[in-house]
């Protein structure tokens, strides 16, 4: 059965609008089962109302943006923990 | 030379032109196919339809139960939030009306969910009074899986999302609670003839 599932990388511009470096090497820890993930292997929706990260290991939901009217909206509490590297000065 | 055309600018989207079509929106004659998540396989066997939450008893209805309730055949214009309307599609399932009948409730909102954990919230007054349906044909055949299979919700007279694919009951509640797009951006109605697309429309 068609998933239409991508992985991280296709939120990686994405991201990059919003945290304002590269995201797709950071690593995430999911809320719900602990799995820790770096965002490029992670499951991406991008044909929704808006874009729906989820866990590689359990599916449920990480991140959640949805972008209108100028805006953005994130939803990160399915990520219980971001670990990204410092941008090199 | 002479003559200058002055161009052709590609072919014009059927916008609000049609008084069919609310602001915003393009017909698309194609069905396409929205997913927040993987498609999940549902067991007919053990499928139910349930309505809970501010209820004296939670009712509940097998797939066989579900299948023998009287049916409608509704044709009915749809709005999605991206964009797009697709005219005149045709769906077969039961009206909320029918699943409601006798309920007493002091619920004015409603939260409609769905296997893999997809919930959109609805005043009670916008799924009852021949306004929503839980159907299981779309054209005339079983509703296929990447269209919201075996069962989804329709309330064409809102936005798309709101009409929740997979979906396995409703909870009746007292107080509004945003679904998993309208917490998230996306407008707690979605009406779309007042283009209620995102917070603050």
């Amino acid at each position: 059965m068609q998933d239409m599932k991508l992985d991280g990388n296709a939120i990686g511009g994405l991201l990059r609008e919003i945290f304002a470096m590269e995201m797709t090497t950071a690593v995430g820890t999911c809320a719900h089962c602990g799995a820790v993930n770096e965002v490029g292997r992670v499951a991406v929706y991008i044909h929704a109302p808006g874009t729906v990260v989820r866990c590689p290991d359990c599916e449920q939901v990480l991140m959640r943006v949805v972008r209108g009217k100028g805006r953005y909206w994130v939803d990160l509490t399915g990520v219980r923990c971001l670990e990204l590297a410092e941008p090199e000065v | 030379m002479g003559f200058v055309s002055r161009g052709f600018k590609g072919r014009r989207r059927d916008t609000a032109s049609s008084s069919r079509v609310p602001p915003g929106q393009y017909v698309v004659t194609d069905f396409p196919v929205l997913s927040a998540g993987p498609t999940p396989r549902v067991n007919l066997d053990q499928w139910t339809f349930t309505i809970e939450g501010e209820i004296d008893e939670p009712r509940r209805w097998t797939w066989k139960e579900f299948q023998a309730l009287p049916a409608e055949t509704v044709t009915k214009d749809i709005h999605c939030v991206t964009k797009w309307s697709k005219l005149d599609t045709t769906w077969k399932g039961v009206s909320v009306d029918a699943l409601m009948e006798g309920v007493e409730t002091a619920a004015d909102f409603t939260t409609v969910f769905s296997d893999g954990g997809y919930t959109t919230n609805l005043a009670l007054d916008d799924i009852t009074g021949g306004k929503a349906w839980v159907v299981y044909e779309f054209d005339g055949q079983p509703l296929h899986p990447e269209h919201g299979g075996p069962v989804r919700f329709l309330v064409p007279h809102l936005y798309f999302w709101k009409s929740a694919k997979w979906v396995r009951g409703i909870r009746l509640q007292k107080d509004e609670h945003p679904g998993f797009w309208e917490s998230n951006g996306y407008h707690v109605r979605g009406d779309p003839w007042r283009e209620q697309r995102y917070w603050g429309d």
